[in-house]
């Protein structure tokens, strides 16, 4: 793939220590010394395989560096301990079995790690990830790392149950087919009393919607109790239901300061026939796994919303990258995910996030280097999330957005359905439109991605709120660089 | 008639566009048999949104590769339920979908009196939501 690195001959001292009795002599060994680097490994069908990304300090072997890694992230401490020897301790041991410099990215490199099965309890993502992003992201000899990508492999994740519902039944239960769904978060995010807050929710829906979102900051604060909260809105997804025929929805965000207020509001969301609760990324592993648990017990949706990834996911060089925190998303069990635009106003290059998408809904993912893919993986059935594309986006963009990411994905225009020149009802109406109008134009074997601002326009012919949109938000777009791209050389086809 | 924007039931995936012509119903079709689904017609004079099950007007059409043949079965049912709703869905049996890939309405009786929503009070300010269907009020084959 990459140009092999080029490292000075290795000494004798470089590699493992063999004679058992030099190497648990008492004292300080180098960490390819003490076998977390094995440059001849073959990774078993049951390991789980790490890509990290690391960028030694000043004068570190970068060699050295990935056994350490290894290290850190599995049995090492820095000294040897007389006491692995009561051990089968090269299981134990992750094996840095590869390291390549990344390609135009001086000082950094791609490690090769491999982990034992053994290593991981099954059906724990909180135990998975204590161990391989536990300490060895303060690792000194290191100036930065970041987990790129992750095998993980059959064995291991058929411990998992994956997504309450998945995209497919969740379809079947909406009876919605063909088509991205639509999707607003309500706003202002803060301040709406609950009535008011109801009222938005019942004219998106009316409107044309599909579904409504509590932001990710919307809880129980003074302005607005989650009771209140839940209740107008209910009624406002009740009455929008009869208004259309449809069956609706609005993620009611369950997130609160203890597992026991959590599952109160999302009791309190059955009793009122919500079909989707939501939560918050911040809520961490074990919660995320329980509420998932209790919504396959309770025939609920779960959405997740991805607050606060970016504090360690947009650095290239530092971090656990957003298609890794997918992967265990989808092992961990929650049905939808907030997984990028690429046009609008988040970070996002489109490539990236199509890999993102792609994890979520493969039956298998395939390595795509462009996409930031480095590994073949089987979801052995495993249950498909359904990606959410939120964030300063709206219907001038649907073409782009349908040619990027299918049928397959929830399209949420927050601001591009309530700022709607003419109301709520009107902006739903127009994105709503829009969207049919392309699926139907797609469909129809038209090329989209090039026609697709044609589309608009005539669709908008007898569609007045279509028009009002376009004529407000027709030229507006988010060009900026992108800092989480994916690095990779171009291999020359093999002639 | 209904109050929403579009006047009618909005299920499917084109209840905002302009009626489909059978020229633009058959480019769907097309579409889909080129994906290797099959198409099924089916029909109901009750669209409640939980209402799964409507009517198959025959079995779907796992066999039949042209896009004619789908409008046929579409023409046939309208001519026998004029004032139903009718909808033709495209199956999709690939391993790990196994389920409706497309789904649009093609036909609408010609008033839709749409639904009702009934509030019951319980504990608290909690309410029981119905959605009632004014169609189903009156028997079978004489709702619309």
């Amino acid at each position: 793939m990459n140009a092999p690195l080029e490292t000075t001959a290795l000494r004798p001292e470089d590699t493992q220590i063999t004679d058992q009795k030099k190497r648990y002599s008492a004292g300080v060994l180098k960490y390819r010394q003490m076998g977390y680097w094995e440059p001849d490994y073959v990774p078993r069908d049951t390991d789980t395989i790490c890509l990290f990304r690391i960028t030694p300090q000043e004068g570190v072997d970068p060699v050295e560096a990935g056994a350490a890694v290894a290290g850190e992230s599995s049995t090492a401490t820095w000294t040897v301990v007389w006491t692995d020897r009561l051990t089968a301790c090269e299981n134990y041991r992750a094996k840095c079995y590869k390291v390549e410099p990344v390609p135009n990215r001086p000082g950094e490199y791609f490690a090769w790690v491999a982990y034992d099965i053994i290593l991981f309890e099954e059906g724990s993502i909180a135990n998975m990830t204590a161990s391989l992003i536990g300490n060895v992201f303060s690792f000194k000899p290191l100036k930065a790392a970041r987990l790129e990508d992750i095998r993980i492999p059959v064995a291991y994740i058929k411990t998992f149950k994956g997504p309450p519902t998945g995209l497919v039944v969740e379809r079947e239960r909406l009876d919605k087919f063909g088509r991205p769904l639509l999707g607003a978060t309500t706003k202002p995010k803060l301040g709406l009393s609950g009535r008011n807050y109801g009222r938005v929710i019942y004219e998106g829906l009316k409107g044309g919607l599909d579904f409504m979102k509590d932001d990710e900051n919307i809880n129980s604060q003074p302005f607005m109790h989650w009771r209140d909260r839940f209740l107008y809105v209910m009624d406002g997804v009740n009455k929008a239901a009869a208004a259309t025929g449809e069956v609706k929805g609005s993620y009611l965000n369950v997130t609160a300061g203890t597992m026991e207020a959590i599952y109160e509001r999302a009791e309190f969301a059955k009793n009122l026939g919500s079909v989707v609760i939501m939560i918050d990324l911040i809520v961490g592993w074990p919660c995320i796994q329980s509420l998932g648990e209790w919504c396959r017990r309770n025939d609920m949706i779960l959405h997740l919303h991805r607050a606060g990834h970016g504090t360690y996911t947009r650095q290239k060089n530092h971090g656990v990258s957003f298609r890794v925190i997918a992967k265990w998303l989808r092992l961990a069990g929650v049905d939808h995910m907030h997984t990028g635009t690429a046009v609008g106003k988040l970070e996002g290059d489109p490539l990236t996030v199509q890999g993102v998408y792609n994890v979520c809904r493969d039956s298998y993912t395939h390595v795509d280097l462009p996409r930031g893919l480095f590994f073949d993986m089987d979801w052995c059935d495993m249950k498909k999330v359904m990606p959410v594309a939120s964030g300063g986006i709206h219907a001038g963009q649907m073409h782009q957005l349908i040619d990027l990411f299918g049928d397959d994905v929830i399209l949420q225009f927050g601001g591009g359905t309530i700022g709607h020149p003419a109301g709520i009802q009107a902006g739903a109406v127009a994105n709503r439109v829009a969207l049919e109008a392309m699926v139907k134009a797609r469909n129809e074997g038209r090329d989209i991605k090039n026609e697709g601002p044609q589309i608009l326009r005539k669709a908008a012919q007898f569609c007045t709120p279509l028009k009002q949109a376009l004529d407000t938000w027709g030229e507006i777009s988010f060009n900026y660089t992108s800092t989480d791209t994916s690095d990779y050389a171009v291999t020359p086809a093999v002639a | 008639m209904m109050t929403n924007p579009a006047g009618r039931v909005t299920q499917g995936q084109f209840s905002f566009l302009p009626d489909l012509s059978d020229a633009e119903i058959s480019m769907q079709v097309e579409y889909g048999l080129n994906k290797g689904y099959a198409w099924s017609v089916e029909y109901t004079d009750d669209p409640h949104p939980r209402n799964t099950y409507w009517e198959m007007y025959g079995m779907p059409m796992f066999d039949l590769k042209d896009a004619a043949g789908v409008l046929q079965e579409v023409n046939a049912c309208r001519a026998t339920f004029p004032n139903c709703y009718v909808r033709l869905m495209a199956f999709d049996s690939t391993r790990g979908f196994e389920s409706i890939a497309m789904s649009f309405i093609v036909n609408r009786p010609a008033n839709e009196p749409g639904f009702g929503l009934v509030r019951q009070e319980v504990e608290g300010r909690t309410i029981r939501y119905t959605v009632h269907s004014y169609a189903t009020d009156k028997p079978e084959t004489q709702r619309y």
